[in-house]
């Protein structure tokens, strides 16, 4: 009976000190960070609009939305992010508007300008009015992970598949990556 | 004619490169307005994700349940505290935290910040991964019994759990094991979180996500009403470390407070067949065959590990494909006409980003040297796993009673309420 107590003893401290080890590394190798929590976000500069953060995410609809960086719209009436290329009106009717949910809402502010702002129940994170807006715009338009929706997944589904490498683990404490905090 | 079509090309890419500078430098192609009328500009709002300070009062929940598991299963010897902490962990880590972080795919995490020198473990994710095993260590698998959200949704709905043969239950050991392993060697390659996206629970938990993951976890449960626990058993890579600590753990759930009657209730009460016969129960063999037979297994386990670090390298090409960056390579060598497919959005954003073919392949060709070693290890652990657990079955323990066997065993305190011991005790 000893000897068995003896054995549990020496395998129960061994593995301990295993633990501890392995603890040890990641402490003196510096791969810890204490203070804390890291959240997923995309980095707007590296996204390519490829449209998978729409159908990726484990929410539906995705945690993934538009938001606009205000500082940046020109305020164009001929809106790369609204108008579908090749639209010959440029009013409000639905077979001219690029987004497929119709999330974008057009306001007449004053001759010729027009504010673009977006209805995230209604948007689900296809980036085609970013794609649009980034290639004949100036690019206000932006694709971010809305962290009232994320359930910050262990590993972020969209992360996976993302062929520009755009989801990235940023710190709790900034969880944005607002493109106009980058130019203005 | 070869370095004219070089410098067309070097030239083409410079064309492109500066386009693409033009697009990420050149914002403002449009200048803001100076508007005229009164015109006040929307902020728009940013909502904080969930504090982190939760995430430490998630982890002091953790601790307390664990630590009533253990006083309820080893002191209050209840099993109707165990079924309140269950429902407690069903409804709190599983429905309203909603899986993440778990103490099972924190393995990863860990393995990663291992293996990672950009990658920053979280101290919450380190914590959630040690201290179920420290409990385990001293208290056996309490974190099992209650805390673990995944087994809590399993525990519940055993409704008629029926005996599986020794052998097949021996053999499906080691699939948690295969399971660990590839999760560390897909973690520490950086390819991917095989447990996180295998979860067959989390989906019922989020009352969302992928149909066939959905189903999987229904066909699960349905599993569970006649297997007890299927994914704890026979799959959970966590459930394979707390095995192999709690065979030490100091304290353990006992069935009977004073003494085994013999009896056998707890064996027709337990649903994972976790408690060990005793002695006048099972056929000792002859010494003589006894220690050869323990020999022989024993000379087999580095022929084993050999063989696994054979069929591990040998699998590596294979395994490494799991790898976005070796997939993307691969494709791109072998069918290069794919590169004129506009569908293929892979391809077409790496064409996009003005990365050449070769850095691709010289990055893939690293990913694959570290599968060949990781699947070489990887091979060599499961032969050693695979003879282990075959020894294992060969020594002959001397017991007395009915034992709860510390590496099955959940602590779910079913067994207790079936000893009849303990009544004997109550009514004087």
């Amino acid at each position: 009976m000893d000897r068995k107590k003896f054995i549990t003893n020496v395998g129960r401290y061994s593995i301990l000190g295993a633990l501890l080890f392995i603890t040890g590394q990641i402490f003196f190798k510096r791969r810890v960070s204490a203070s804390g929590q890291y959240v997923w976000q995309i980095d707007p500069m590296k996204c390519t609009q490829c449209g998978r953060c729409a159908t990726e995410c484990i929410k539906t609809p995705s945690a993934v939305k538009c938001v606009h960086a205000y500082d940046l719209c020109g305020y164009c009436d001929l809106c790369g992010g609204y108008f579908k290329p090749n639209t010959m009106d440029l009013n409000t009717g639905a077979e001219n508007q690029l987004c497929p949910t119709g999330a974008i809402q057009r306001k007449f502010v004053e001759e010729p300008f027009f504010e673009y702002a977006i209805d995230e129940k209604l948007c689900n994170g296809c980036g085609k009015c970013v794609k649009g807006c980034t290639s004949f715009g100036n690019g206000s338009l932006h694709l971010q992970i809305r962290h009232d929706l994320c359930d910050n997944c262990n590993q972020c589904a969209i992360a996976r598949v993302c062929p520009s490498d755009a989801i990235k683990r940023v710190p709790i404490e900034n969880p944005y990556l607002i493109k106009g905090a980058f130019t203005s | 004619m070869n370095w004219l079509a070089g410098l067309i090309r070097s030239l083409m890419l410079l064309i492109v490169l500066l386009c693409a500078s033009n697009h990420s430098y050149a914002q403002q192609r449009f200048p803001k307005p100076e508007f005229k009328t009164e015109y006040t500009q929307p902020v728009p709002e940013h909502p904080a994700p969930r504090s982190p300070a939760l995430e430490f009062l998630d982890l002091a929940i953790l601790v307390l349940v664990m630590s009533l598991t253990a006083w309820v299963a080893i002191r209050r010897r209840s099993r109707y505290g165990i079924l309140i902490l269950t429902i407690f962990s069903l409804f709190y880590f599983g429905f309203y935290k909603q899986g993440c972080i778990c103490s099972v795919g924190s393995i990863q995490n860990v393995a990663l910040a291992l293996a990672d020198p950009t990658y920053r473990l979280p101290l919450v994710a380190l914590l959630v991964f040690l201290l179920p095993l420290i409990f385990s260590l001293f208290f056996g698998r309490v974190f099992c019994a209650a805390a673990c959200p995944l087994g809590a949704i399993q525990d519940l709905i055993i409704f008629k759990p029926i005996n599986l043969p020794v052998w097949l239950r021996k053999s499906l050991s080691i699939l948690p094991w295969t399971y660990l392993g590839l999760a560390v060697l897909f973690a520490t390659t950086g390819t991917d979180f095989i447990i996180c996206r295998y979860d067959p629970f989390i989906g019922i938990y989020r009352l969302n996500g992928k149909f066939i993951m959905i189903l999987l976890g229904i066909a699960f449960l349905l599993m569970g009403l006649f297997v007890a626990r299927p994914y704890c058993r026979f799959i959970c890579p966590y459930g394979a470390l707390l095995s192999l600590t709690s065979r030490f753990s100091k304290w353990h759930l006992s069935i009977y407070p004073t003494s085994c009657v013999q009896c056998k209730l707890c064996t027709t009460a337990c649903p994972f067949e976790a408690i060990d016969f005793p002695d006048s129960e099972q056929t000792k063999p002859e010494p003589r065959t006894q220690t050869r037979r323990f020999l022989t297994f024993a000379a087999l386990i580095p022929v084993l590990i050999a063989v696994g670090m054979f069929i591990g390298s040998l699998s590596h090409v294979f395994l490494s494909r799991a790898n976005s960056t070796v997939y993307l390579a691969e494709l791109l060598i072998a069918h290069p006409e794919l590169r004129s497919d506009p569908l293929n959005l892979d391809i077409q954003t790496f064409l996009a980003s003005g990365q050449t073919l070769e850095t691709l392949t010289e990055d893939a060709a690293t990913i694959r040297e570290k599968f060949r070693i990781g699947a070489m290890i990887l091979g060599g652990f499961l032969g050693l796993v695979i003879g282990l657990t075959a020894l294992n079955q060969l020594i002959f323990r001397r017991k007395e009673d009915y034992q709860a066997n510390r590496a099955d065993c959940y602590s779910c305190a079913r067994c207790l309420d079936y000893c009849p011991v303990d009544k004997t005790i109550a009514h004087g």
